[in-house]
């Protein structure tokens, strides 16, 4: 099924507006309320741009804006299908609250450098909008890279030894990734001479031999497997949990790993398609980096004291469970990974906030030093607890409908195992979150007289994210339909 | 009168202004650099408007005295000699601008008029062996251009002459084992005519006095465009040749050899010959690709700027190296287009590390910080770019290069050689993020009462202007690089090599 493409200037705006809020950051570095105001008014542009794009892709009609020919048989083509616009609402979304909450956090530390972090955040977020529009595996990697490189700067923020060294390490991982995803691309283009992405994949039309084939999807699978942190590519996640907060909040939680998972998403179901995944056992290969990657990960979570790295092991784990559902190839799954894709962003991001509000407010980083602070700070707190019940999955809240959707895909493509390791993971989330949450509200801590809240800069959008994990449990229609017509155009019906 | 004899018209703008600059700036020494950049615009912009006319006519021949060709000397205007020539002169008229002032602070007064005329004399040389068709005609002006270049090397720091020796040795033996190849085809056809020697290579057949013929010109190039392991002259002349020197002697000379190897190995012996008959483009790929590890891996050790700028030339002239030794269209166009990107790079880089020079009175890579970066925004703003371009990330024009380089090996189903391009990108990040690091995470050294040192020393206009517009360039034409390779780089692929984009 083709979706008739209309012919816009939307998806151009969408990726463009923050890029042009970065001159003007810069250049008023010596006013950070007038910066402020270019950050939230960006921020803002963005998501009405991208709302405006959402009825389009509800009802069929894709935007396209054709640019120009980028190298010869491939053009720079932005293309606002269903996918793209569910990853771009998700992150320019979050995106104005993640503004916010910056604001808060760089008053709240005194942060150096704030111009920096502002401009490069918002070519982040420029990046990250382009990659969920590329129309095609060049666009897409332009977008990638610009977004790779984009990071750096805010992983190394602090610029102690241990962040420029997770600088390196970040860097290493990701250029590495990079070049296997050129590499995949330029052999793709001589298969086939075309790199657009089209539902069911641009190979359907080729008979492509297994040693094509294989070594082509893991060339692929190690472009993209490092952002979406697959093990054993993982480990620069929780090394990068070293940038501030709303960094890891938005980029390590949501957009750049989130871009990984896309990317994989674009490769298993437009680039490859289910038919010759299936043939040459490739799902197989996929489930079977994603469970090791979901348990073990979830395991490695258990064991760590700082919060942020448990956090970040936490992401690992849940980024497999996208993972797991694409590699099901069947429309409930697909559907299932896209909605946990939108969710897990509101539940983890949540957390990541409240970690932020800790730290600027008691300047404690690890869980064993949580004691009581429940007490001090009860709506940072509450919105943990409602983030964390969240990607255990209790129903009412949005983590159970994904997780839902997930383990009866996987019952109903006659994997019930699969079904029991999801189970099994909500289990080691309870584990390795709720003694938290028990902690803050039922032991007695030291050192908290006179500690409140942190700044409602920061408490308002926390509190915001955690109240939308509940509203998008009750109210996934949006999110649904989208995933429902993605799903509909790769698998039919 | 003046469309006829265009094709000759670069190289004589160039040897003209060699001869006018020492007599009109005997008196006003100033003149000098004036001449020289006239002479350089005027020749970029013939060799522009050349390419226009090749777009719309096809190939010019010129007969030099009106000699008809076998006999006579023809230079030959074709898509590929209008690219380089745009390419190289263009590249030294932003060069030549950025050039005054680091003559001035580098060279004492009464050397400034003899530099700039070998400036012209090199240059001249280069547009001759770009434009000529004819072999003699070629080793002529390929020992004009090295002898100038001697000359401008040796006029460096202290070190200078040993490096512009030791270059004048190997650079003498490339050209003698350059002029021995020519001697047996020679020999052998009766013919020094590109255009001639081609159709009659194949009825002279592949006897040894042919091949060792091919592999004697195969060298001598080698040895100019410093193909690895011939590249002994290049780290030190690199190094201790005035600023000036370097970045026209980095994004240009080398080209030059490479421009060589690829006539030689396409347009006169042909592809069969050289990958069937011959396999030499094989050991020509080898090579490069040991070269593009070599490089790259020497690089990450050097402590001076400019020296691991030389030692990554080594590896991206591998990168050309590589792509005519696969043999293919695609690896050609990525060669060819990397001689404009590269050449873009490296200048932009040589002459960041000039502006260091000027300012900080060093390019010690150990020695930049935070300060640096300070006192400089603009400069090292110029340098991550173009650092970020060398590594190879779009939508700089590094990037491309890479993708027709791989498409290329790909093509040939040659794995290693894809993993070499793909690994070099990486060895690339390493040492360009070490110094990248320094400029913005290193703090600023302070001085003995605790103060950092004060106010912003960005170089002069005349040196950030050049430096900006190479920067600006690598992204324009990034972009712009499907126009390029469709509108007029799929004209140059020899025959048996042509290609149509889906």
């Amino acid at each position: 099924m083709s979706a008739p493409a209309a012919p816009s200037l939307l998806p151009l705006l969408a990726v463009l507006v923050s890029l042009a809020a970065v001159p003007l950051i810069l250049l008023s570095s010596r006013s950070p309320r007038l910066r402020e105001t270019w950050t939230l008014a960006a921020a803002a542009a963005k998501f009405g741009l991208v709302l405006a794009l959402l009825p389009g892709a509800l009802r069929g009609r894709i935007a396209v804006f054709d640019l120009f020919e980028i190298v010869p048989g491939v053009r720079l083509e932005l293309r606002a299908d269903p996918l793209g616009v569910l990853f771009a609402l998700v992150a320019s979304g979050l995106w104005i609250l993640t503004s916010l909450y910056s604001i808060g956090y760089t008053r709240g530390l005194n942060e150096h450098k704030q111009t920096r972090y502002f401009a490069f955040f918002a070519v982040c977020l420029s990046a990250t909008v382009g990659i969920a529009f590329a129309a095609n595996l060049v666009t897409f990697i332009l977008f990638y890279e610009i977004l790779t490189i984009a990071t750096y700067p805010l992983v190394i923020h602090k610029e102690t030894p241990e962040a420029v060294s997770a600088g390196r390490k970040y860097l290493a991982f990701t250029l590495s990734a990079g070049v296997l995803l050129i590499a995949a691309a330029a052999w793709s283009f001589l298969l086939v001479g075309d790199l657009d992405f089209k539902p069911g994949g641009i190979f359907s039309g080729a008979a492509l031999a297994g040693k094509t084939a294989v070594p082509l999807f893991l060339l692929f699978l190690g472009g993209v497997g490092v952002k979406s942190a697959v093990m054993p590519l993982h480990s620069w996640l929780p090394t990068a949990m070293v940038a501030p907060t709303p960094v890891s909040a938005l980029l390590h939680a949501v957009a750049v790993v989130k871009a990984g998972v896309f990317g994989l998403v674009r490769v298993v179901a437009f680039v490859f398609g289910p038919d010759l995944l299936r043939r040459f056992h490739l799902d197989t290969v996929l489930i079977v980096f994603a469970v090791t990657t979901i348990l073990v990960g979830s395991l490695l979570a258990l064991r760590q004291d700082n919060l942020k790295r448990r956090l970040a092991y936490s992401t690992v784990s849940h980024l497999s469970y996208i993972i797991l559902g694409t590699a099901l190839l069947s429309g409930p799954a697909l559907i299932g990974a896209l909605l946990h894709l939108a969710f897990h962003a509101t539940m983890k991001i949540t957390l990541f906030f409240c970690a932020g509000a800790i730290y600027v407010r008691l300047h404690r980083e690890n869980v064993s030093e949580l004691n009581g602070i429940g007490k001090a700070m009860p709506w940072t707190m509450a919105a943990f607890t409602l983030g964390s019940l969240g990607l255990c999955g209790v129903p009412p809240l949005n983590g159970f409908l994904s997780k839902w959707f997930l383990g009866s895909a996987a019952v109903g493509t006659g994997r019930p195992l699969l079904a029991g390791v999801l189970i099994l993971s909500g289990l080691l989330n309870a584990a390795y979150l709720l003694p938290i949450v028990q902690r803050s509200f039922f032991r007695r801590g030291s050192g908290l007289e006179g500690r409140r809240e942190a700044s409602p800069w920061m408490v308002v959008p926390l509190v915001l994210t955690a109240v939308l994990t509940l509203v998008l449990g009750l109210f996934p229609g949006t999110f649904h339909r989208l995933a429902g017509r993605v799903a509909a155009g790769i698998f039919g019906g | 009168m003046i469309p006829t004899n265009a094709p000759a018209l670069a190289p004589l703008i160039f040897l003209f202004a060699a001869l006018i600059i020492p007599l009109a700036a005997f008196k006003v020494r100033r003149l000098a650099w004036v001449l020289a950049i006239a002479a350089a615009a005027a020749a970029a912009a013939v060799s522009v408007w050349n390419i226009f006319r090749v777009l719309e006519s096809g190939t010019f021949h010129y007969r030099f005295g009106g000699w008809p060709p076998p006999l006579g000397i023809e230079y030959v205007l074709d898509p590929l000699s209008a690219f380089i020539t745009a390419v190289i002169n263009l590249t030294a008229l932003v060069v030549l601008v950025h050039s005054h002032l680091t003559v001035a602070a580098e060279l004492p007064e009464r050397k400034h008029v003899p530099y700039y005329a070998l400036v012209m004399l090199m240059m001249s040389g280069f547009n001759g062996i770009v434009l000529t068709g004819d072999f003699f005609n070629l080793y002529v002006f390929l020992e004009i251009a090295s002898l100038a270049l001697y000359g401008l090397i040796a006029v460096g720091d202290r070190k200078s002459p040993v490096a512009a020796f030791r270059y004048l040795v190997i650079g003498m033996v490339g050209g003698g084992f350059y002029l021995l190849g020519v001697g047996f085809l020679y020999i052998n056809s009766g013919s020094l005519n590109m255009a001639d020697l081609k159709a009659i290579l194949p009825a002279v057949g592949a006897g040894p006095e042919i091949i060792v013929a091919l592999c004697f010109m195969v060298l001598g190039f080698g040895i100019k465009m410093a193909l690895f392991p011939l590249h002994g002259w290049l780290p030190d002349a690199y190094t201790y040749a005035p600023t000036a020197t370097s970045s026209l002697m980095a994004p240009i000379g080398t080209k030059i050899g490479a421009y060589g190897l690829l006539r030689v190995l396409f347009f006169v012996f042909g592809v069969n010959f050289v990958t069937r008959t011959v396999p030499l483009a094989q050991v020509v790929s080898w090579l490069a690709a040991a070269g593009i590890l070599y490089g790259s891996i020497m690089a990450m050790a050097q402590d001076e700027l400019k020296r691991m700028l030389a030692f990554s030339s080594i590896a991206q002239v591998g990168y050309i190296g590589l792509g005519i030794g696969l043999a293919n269209s695609l690896g050609l166009l990525g060669a060819v287009l990397h001689v404009l990107n590269h050449g873009l790079m490296k200048a932009c880089l040589f002459l960041v590390a000039g502006n260091f020079r000027l300012r900080l009175g060093h390019s010690r890579i150990r020695a930049l910080d935070s300060g640096a970066r300070r006192r400089m925004p603009w400069t090292s703003a110029a340098f991550t770019l173009a650092a970020l371009s060398m590594i190879g990330l779009p939508p700089t024009v590094g990037f491309f290069s890479k993708w027709y380089l791989a498409l290329g090996t790909i093509r040939n189903r040659s794995w290693v050689f894809l993993a070499v391009i793909l690994a070099s990108s990486l060895l690339n990040a390493v040492y360009f993020f070490r110094v990248i690091e320094r400029l913005y995470l290193r703090p600023a050294l302070r001085d003995n009462e605790g103060r950092e040192a004060e106010g912003r020393t960005e170089a002069a206009p005349s040196m950030l202007l050049p430096t900006l517009v190479l920067a600006a360039s690598l992204i324009v034409i990034g972009l712009l690089n499907a126009v390029i390779v469709n509108g007029l780089l799929v004209r140059f692929l020899p025959p048996g090599l042509e290609i149509v984009f889906p």
